[in-house]
């Protein structure tokens, strides 16, 4: 841990960038192992994040991912400019997709991510702006149960 | 339970990822091409079968913790992908068989 006993770090992610795509998650996975978050947590943190950076590869023009760790909690926010999402609601539904055939090639794109990121954290928030871009806020908390 | 070495006799299967331990047990297995599907719904420490063979598969798996990834169909990835596997340590097995007998034939030495 760092200044206040919170540990910060920036990742930049471009949009389509899939060349790229997993490297920002596995790098913030290592992080986590590294300075001893539990395993289940870091895998429930990975999952989460490979999903926040894959939507922002597939979607936004650009984002950027920053990590917070802090004692009790691990704070991921996945923040992007690009189209945004008219409809949260919709979009959150496991199933719904928007993906080109490009990102289904790759096994991508199922319409499970949204759904995915909310299972695997124990707090999520989601903002979006049309034309504007979109904001994912994930929590993991790390010292005890899951609510 | 099946070790690596297990599953590549009863796939008659190739090991793309030579030097890696072999007699790794697994119980669990998981078959699908969609990768967000395998993010969503795979238990960890899985096998991962597919075949699908892009670089994303071996994202996908090293992030999930999966024990091997067996490809089916014949499928083989280009070099940088098994580069990429043998970096995280993610053994691939390749197979001829199609994913249905790959799945049946795994299934058999389950229950023998």
């Amino acid at each position: 841990m760092t200044e206040n006993n919170v540990f910060r770090q920036e990742f930049l992610v471009k949009g389509g960038d899939f060349l790229r795509a997993g490297n920002v998650s596995w790098e913030i996975r290592n992080l986590l192992r590294e300075i001893g978050m539990p395993s289940s947590i870091v895998l429930r943190a990975a999952i989460a994040t490979y999903e926040a950076e894959l939507n922002i590869i597939m979607y936004a023009w650009e984002g950027k991912l920053h990590l917070s760790v802090m004692p009790g909690r691990i704070h991921i926010l996945a923040e992007d400019s690009g189209p945004g999402i008219e409809d949260i609601e919709l979009a959150m539904t496991e199933g719904y997709s928007t993906a080109t055939l490009e990102m289904r090639e790759l096994g991508f794109g199922a319409g499970m991510g949204l759904a995915n990121i909310k299972k695997n954290t124990d707090a999520f928030v989601i903002t979006s702006e049309v034309g504007r871009g979109t904001r994912l806020e994930l929590t993991f908390l790390t010292n005890g149960q899951r609510p | 339970m099946l070790t690596l070495k297990g599953i590549m006799m009863a796939l008659e299967g190739e090991l793309l990822t030579p030097g890696m331990e072999l007699e790794t047990e697994c119980s669990q297995f998981f078959a699908s091409d969609l990768m967000s599907d395998v993010l969503a719904f795979i238990p960890p420490g899985s096998i991962l079968m597919t075949g699908l063979v892009n670089s994303h598969v071996v994202r996908t798996a090293r992030l999930v913790e999966v024990k091997a990834i067996v490809l089916v169909l014949g499928k083989r990835p280009a070099p940088k992908v098994i580069d990429e596997a043998r970096e995280c340590q993610v053994p691939i097995i390749a197979t001829g068989c199609p994913m249905f007998e790959a799945c049946s034939r795994i299934s058999g030495s389950l229950t023998e």
